[in-house]
């Protein structure tokens, strides 16, 4: 695998108000690594992805996405938007607008793509996601593993290099899990580069390059798959996997 | 077992006129009292008026010496009539109004119309260009002779200033809303402050502001037409109630969607234009309607100015020593023209909800 850096942070800190909610992030991301980070609630794993896009604004130390540091800027941060894709856990479709027009919006009025050319786009990527027969409905009408994968291909739609999950499959009833789940491995196989926020274990141990485990604003413990369940260091991990598996 | 069940039918005394009666009007003894009641008040409301005002009234004729009949006397509208609905404006420059009126109806009707193309260019053709079109043909130029502004009136007066006020206030209060609720301190600030000065004055006060003190604060010679004085007041007015309701929108939208607008790239601008706005106006769109009808009827009020507006100018020819006496037909002929108005927004308003309800 080229090692290429992707994205870089280093001594990175957040506070909301008192609470430390990253406490000294160092992480280094290699192109087309899949990363999934897991803690308990409140252990600042989604505040970290979204610092990646600055939906959240870091305080203190950089973070270097492709080679652009993140500040305030306007001009960095849409270059770096352009870049990354994100998918909620609540989805976040917009709900006045079609399927497809949800997916069209952001490639007509950012990349400035031709109409035709960016719906064209957009249903290659519904395709992609196995719901292409749905193009026209709006979101409401679909059900939420539905929704989620039109939310993946809506931030597709947009060529990111960088794809970040935050909790994909927490708000979706149990047999909907699979069916997004399995659009993630093929991204991934695809050899997206990818942050998973998730508690899917079993998607950690099939497609990560290295697992992340997050306590009180702090990086544990990080380690490939195999070491991360069998031979884990710190307590707190333990109790987690304990907890958890 | 379940097939027998599938013959039974709902109990017969749920079914029909019967059904219906029973369950709504008659379902105990106190709705069914109120029922009595309310019959009773139609029997003695309704047939009066209607004798007042179709069967016994007078409908043929030229002076008040016409009216014999027991019952309301419209020869009274029907002899002002061009009072009432264009005020003092020039008898042989009517058909520019009405020349306005033309475009603005098919237009209109062109727009209520489902499915045909060109909307856009329609809609854009009603806010660009029809404006434009409005000032030269109603106050003159272009080969087209002057006509002040004091001679406007009438039903003419009342839709010129609601239609001014009502366009102009909803862009203004959205960017009075988005202001509000900007991070920036200084923006937030002076909206905020613009918002509860125009909210907390009665309109009547602004318009008198408009019309007396805002030329004390002018230098002298420079002086405003007394008419667009009036129309900004209105429409500032009308904008500080807009924006309060916008902002209520814009409240009740999800955090969600402005992450993900931003997380696929979207200016703040673009953010708005495409996705926030369309959401949080579409979810108010009751209360904006509300507002415009307030204004509506609002426009009444620059009588105190004097300017005649429709209802001003029929409380005006009320005053004719020809035809005193008769100013219950005027204020029912006024009722009635500000309903068919006021009903028309409403009507709209619900069929604006169901033509852009995707769900949530």
């Amino acid at each position: 695998m080229s090692s290429e850096l992707m994205i870089e942070m280093k001594n990175v800190h957040k506070w909301f108000g008192e609470l430390h909610v990253l406490n000294d992030i160092n992480l280094e991301i290699n192109k087309g690594e899949k990363i999934v980070i897991c803690g308990p609630s409140g252990s600042g794993k989604s505040t970290l992805i979204r610092c990646i896009n600055r939906l959240e604004e870091h305080q203190r130390g950089n973070i270097i996405v492709e080679g652009t540091e993140l500040t305030n800027d306007s001009r960095s941060i849409e270059r770096i938007r352009g870049e990354v894709g994100m998918v909620f856990q609540q989805f976040n479709l917009f709900p006045h607008l079609s399927i497809l027009d949800n997916c069209s919006l952001a490639p007509i009025w950012v990349r400035k793509l031709p109409k035709a050319e960016a719906k064209d786009k957009a249903m290659e990527y519904l395709k992609r996601v196995q719901i292409d027969d749905q193009a026209h409905k709006y979101p409401a009408q679909l059900s939420g593993g539905q929704q989620q994968r039109a939310a993946i291909a809506r931030a597709l739609c947009m060529e990111p290099r960088i794809m970040l999950f935050d909790e994909p499959t927490s708000a979706l009833d149990p047999e909907m899990i699979k069916e997004v789940l399995d659009v993630m491995v093929g991204l991934a196989q695809g050899g997206m580069t990818m942050i998973v926020v998730t508690h899917e274990m079993g998607f950690a141990k099939e497609v990560a390059d290295s697992i992340i485990f997050m306590d009180e604003g702090q990086i544990v413990e990080a380690k490939n798959p195999k070491d991360f369940f069998d031979n884990p260091e710190s307590e707190r991990t333990k109790t987690f996997l304990s907890q958890i598996l | 077992m379940s097939t027998a069940n599938k013959e039974i039918g709902p109990p017969v005394i749920e079914l029909g006129a019967m059904g219906w009666l029973r369950k709504n009007l008659f379902s105990n003894w106190y709705n069914s009292l109120l029922t009595v009641f309310g019959l009773y008040l139609l029997y003695i409301l309704i047939p009066p008026l209607v004798n007042w005002i179709f069967l016994d009234a007078n409908f043929v004729g030229s002076t008040r010496d016409d009216c014999t009949n027991e019952g309301a006397c419209w020869i009274f509208i029907q002899q002002n009539i061009k009072l009432i609905f264009y005020g003092l404006y020039p008898t042989e420059e009517l058909w520019r109004i009405n020349f306005v009126y033309l475009i603005l109806l098919i237009s209109g009707v062109y727009l209520l119309i489902p499915n045909l193309k060109y909307k856009g260019w329609v809609g854009a053709f009603l806010l660009i260009i029809f404006p434009i079109i409005c000032v030269v043909m109603l106050s003159g130029g272009l080969g087209l002779e002057a006509v002040e502004t004091r001679l406007w009136g009438g039903l003419f007066l009342t839709l010129v200033i609601a239609g001014v006020g009502i366009v102009l206030s909803l862009p203004i209060g959205v960017m009075l809303a988005l202001g509000r609720r900007s991070k920036l301190p200084v923006v937030s600030i002076l909206c905020t402050i613009f918002i509860e000065i125009w909210r907390g004055v009665p309109l009547i006060t602004v318009l008198f502001m408009a019309s007396n003190m805002f030329p004390l604060f002018m230098p002298e010679g420079v002086n405003f037409d007394k008419l667009i004085r009036a129309l900004i007041g209105v429409m500032f007015f009308s904008a500080a109630y807009l924006a309060e309701v916008v902002r209520g929108g814009l409240q009740a939208m999800p955090k969600g969607q402005y992450e993900a607008s931003q997380a696929v790239g979207l200016t703040y601008w673009r953010m708005m234009a495409l996705v926030i706005l369309p959401q949080s106006l579409k979810m108010v769109i009751p209360a904006i309607i509300g507002s415009f009808i307030a204004i509506f009827k609002d426009t009444t009020l620059v009588l105190v100015i004097g300017l005649f507006d429709f209802l001003g100018i029929i409380q005006f020819v009320g005053t004719n020593p020809d035809w005193l006496g008769f100013s219950h037909e005027g204020y029912v002929f006024a009722a009635a023209v500000f309903w068919v108005f006021c009903y028309a927004m409403s009507w709209y308003s619900q069929r604006l909800e169901k033509k852009l309800d995707t769900g949530r």
